[in-house]
């Protein structure tokens, strides 16, 4: 005969305004099993607990039912309690009779009855709950970073200056992602590369971290503290051994003409080459698609000017395998191409360009070494029309979210085109100006009202070219009652929207991390856990998640490697015991379990193996499935798959939930 | 019959999955959105995890209808147990219907954590349907029979 001991939560008045507590305790003191019942009105408080514990104590209860809030916000405040009063804290369960009875019900009889029932379904099942103990797993010392953006240069050097070894992968030949590409950054307009590439040295530099550039990764398995990935380092065709970075291979590459990624297709670069002058590693790769003895066998360039003979075109793709502990996902965003955009000339017109080509061009490092001039004809445009939420914001491009960056950044630009061609006319087309951050609205007022930047509250409809060959922006004024305005302009910057990057959906189910519709990474709560992922001890930094400008992508990936931190600080790490087992009798059955292995099929964390249950002469008698439970996850999905109901699942077992659905009904 | 079927409040037990319909429910509460008291809910882990022998039982214990929910497709907190769910339900439908079992009286939904507003619909819509359907007797009567037949025997 269990003892059972309920406790019905006032929440205040936030129960008790429509459920009569008093009598769902006195209900529950008559069910079978309970020993005590009570309700209270703060019953998380610290008097709350104390009652709880002390009533365990008193009445010996086996089992507790706490009639409250959602298990999802007091179960571990309940059960702790519980553990504490020497109860296992795993017989405690939490009947939610806050959210998902008093808060959608009114007061009434049916309200009362049904948290009634709700407490009924709990006492049974608690009566079958098992004792069960925390399942301790090791964790190792290390953590990969995915992504060597500033998230990701940030995130890798504060774990790594905890003492922690750091993996950092990048699939690019350099580290530094857009941030390296940018001129200079808002609001303080101070030069981007300077204040990135000493962090970049630093990562290539730090004793704890081992940089993997031209690499990706492959595969992850396992589970929080315990996982392993596969990591593929793409052939460079380069021994960076060898290679002491002179860069002879670079000038003497007779392929010239490829367009250069760094500088958006302002600028080429040849088929060996460093992405930039700052590039960290700063050693040359060989781009197989563009490469003439790749591509036709012949050439070899490169390998006969080569004075260390670090060239080896043979060079295969290796795969590697590292042992991390934690995983900080840090991909980064993409912005859209002008050639997504009908209205504006699908990227036909060379003088229309996107926001990070207007950064290469106001670079001192970019194609014009820093001189604003169209792509066209190399001319100083003397008019140039800045379009804002170009995509974003419109649920017709299928992009209904704001991209964040592009206000502050349209009037970064259209104020570094002001100090640099004095004569020029800049006029900005807005929706709304969104600069919420320290001293943006300052920044942006100064574009406005101190480099005299002309803002237009509008649409633009249409970029067009006139048979005379100028490019004519066609929009609204809608400040002067929606007028139409046609603004000639020698060049047009798209300050085009930032999405997902083409292999993020890939990425997150390698990881098995969640995604929201735009593929970016979910966060395991929005507002208290911005840098989870539901899936533990894999953390996001940086815009993965969503549109970040440098001070947040930054915020976040401390964050993240605090996160980490706090994680690889424990020798071990204790995991709920909520997971699957497969049962085990007396011979001659040894368990019901047939073998059939329909569960492995199911699973979807490779945890279950099998097991030879041999005689005492070593023969095999009978192979049952068994669960590894360091990496079952609990969903319990081969439960439902066992046809002999083998397997069941600890805290959510057959036996529980028939009693819960049962009782639930059981009522006249 | 009409002023019976007003009068009939219909029992209806919700499988639900902890991740995403749980977590949902739990927003309508906190968004304080009334929807009717005829729903119990289940909490599991996954809707992976619903063994459909669970909503027989339910039936067998007066369920005049059943509700399974979960996360959307890509959404499941264990990458496949939804898609798991989805595949079993579509056999174990042709079965259901073939035994003679109503399949009105299940209804099968996605509800994120985040469509609070979804869930305080898709309860009062199954609550009105099932009120329409009425009361499931036909199961209960052949529930009633086998047991009876099995205390026979015994």
């Amino acid at each position: 005969m269990s003892k059972i001991g309920v406790f019905i939560c006032h929440c205040g008045e936030n129960i008790s305004a429509t459920v009569d507590c008093a009598r769902v305790a006195q209900a529950a003191a008559e069910m079978e099993g309970v020993a005590y019942a009570t309700d209270y009105k703060y019953m998380c408080s610290e008097p709350g607990q104390q009652l709880i514990r002390q009533a365990i104590r008193e009445h010996n209860l086996d089992g507790v039912v706490v009639g409250s809030c959602s298990p999802r916000m007091h179960e571990p405040t309940f059960r702790r309690a519980c553990a504490e009063a020497g109860l296992n804290p795993y017989l405690c369960e939490i009947a939610n009779l806050r959210e998902h009875c008093s808060w959608v019900h009114e007061k009434g009889e049916a309200t009362t009855q049904k948290a009634i029932d709700i407490v009924q379904g709990l006492v049974e099942k608690v009566r079958r709950n098992q004792p069960l103990t925390p399942i301790r797993v090791p964790v190792t010392k290390k953590a990969l970073v995915i992504g060597g953006g500033i998230a990701g240069i940030q995130a890798a050097l504060d774990i790594a200056n905890c003492g922690h070894r750091v993996i950092l992968v990048e699939k690019e030949p350099s580290i530094g992602g857009h941030m390296a590409q940018l001129s200079e950054t808002f609001p303080t307009l101070d030069c981007s590369q300077c204040i990135l590439t000493p962090r970049m040295v630093e990562v290539a530099q730090h004793p704890n971290i081992t940089l993997y550039t031209y690499a990706e990764v492959e595969s992850v398995e396992g589970f929080i503290g315990n996982f392993k990935a596969t990591i593929r380092l793409k052939a460079k065709s380069v021994d960076e051994k060898k290679c002491t970075g002179c860069g002879l291979c670079t000038t003497k590459c007779p392929n010239k003409k490829i367009p250069g990624e760094f500088n958006e297709g302002l600028g080429t670069r040849t088929a060996i080459y460093v992405p930039f002058p700052q590039a960290v590693p700063n050693k040359p790769v060989i781009d197989k698609e563009h490469c003439n003895y790749y591509q036709k066998g012949k050439c070899r360039v490169c390998e006969k000017f080569c004075p260390t003979g670090a060239i080896t075109f043979d060079q295969p793709d290796q795969f590697i395998t590292e042992e991390v502990g934690a995983i900080v996902v840090t991909t980064g965003f993409r912005v859209l191409p002008t050639s997504f955009f009908p209205e504006y000339g699908y990227g036909r017109y060379k003088d229309v360009i996107t926001g990070i080509q207007f950064e290469r061009l106001a670079s001192a490092s970019g194609p014009t070494m820093g001189e604003i001039r169209r792509p066209s004809d190399g001319t100083v445009p003397k008019k140039v029309v800045f379009i804002a939420c170009c995509g974003s914001r419109d649920p017709a491009k299928g992009i209904p979210y704001c991209s964040k960056i592009c206000c502050m950044y349209t009037a970064k630009h259209a104020m570094l085109y002001q100090h640099k061609v004095h004569d020029g006319e800049s006029t900005v087309f807005y929706m709304d100006i969104r600069a919420g951050g320290k001293n943006y609205e300052e920044f942006v007022r100064r574009a406005i009202e101190e480099d005299k930047v002309n803002y237009v509250r509008g649409r633009v409809a249409r970029v067009y070219e006139r048979a005379d060959g100028k490019l004519v922006v066609r929009g609204v004024d809608t400040l002067l009652g929606a007028q139409q305005v046609e603004i000639e302009a020698d060049m047009v910057v798209l300050a085009t929207a930032g999405v997902a990057n083409p292999g993020a959906e890939e990425l997150a189910q390698k990881l098995h991390i969640s995604y929201d519709p735009y593929h970016f990474f979910a966060e395991a709560h929005p507002k208290l856990r911005p840098v989870e992922t539901n899936t533990a001890g894999i953390y996001l930094a940086g815009a993965c998640q969503a549109p970040k400008d440098i001070p947040e992508t930054v915020a976040t990936a401390s964050g993240a490697a605090a996160k980490v931190v706090s994680l690889l600080s424990q020798d071990d790490l204790v995991r709920e015991p909520l997971v699957a087992v497969v049962n085990r009798c007396a011979p001659p059955v040894y368990s019901t379990c047939v073998g059939c292995f329909l569960c492995q099929t199911a699973c979807p964390y490779q945890a279950i193996e099998r097991e030879e249950i041999k005689d005492r002469q070593g023969r095999v008698i009978k192979t049952v499935a068994k669960v590894n439970p360091g990496l079952c996850q609990g969903c319990g999905t081969c439960v439902s798959f066992c046809r002999s109901k083998a397997i069941d699942i600890q805290g959510y077992s057959n036996e529980q939930m028939y009693a819960e659905v049962n009782a639930l009904l059981n009522h006249e | 019959m009409d002023e019976n079927k007003a009068a009939f409040e219909p029992r209806i037990i919700a499988f639900v999955c902890n991740w995403c319909t749980y977590a949902g429910a739990d927003l309508t509460g906190t968004s304080r959105i009334k929807y009717a008291t005829n729903v119990e809910i289940v909490r599991f882990p996954c809707t992976g995890r619903i063994d459909f022998m669970l909503l027989l039982k339910a039936f067998a214990a007066g369920a005049d209808g059943i509700i399974v929910s979960g996360c959307h497709p890509n959404d499941c907190h264990y990458t496949s147990g939804n898609f798991h769910a989805r595949r079993r339900w579509i056999v174990f439908r042709g079965l259901l219907d073939f035994l003679g079992i109503d399949v009105r009286r299940i209804h099968y939904y996605w509800v994120s954590a985040a469509e609070g507003a979804k869930w305080a619909e898709v309860v009062n819509q199954t609550v009105a349907e099932i009120r329409e359907l009425g009361p499931y007797t036909e199961y209960k009567k052949v529930a009633n029979y086998i047991e009876e037949t099995e205390a026979a025997h015994e």
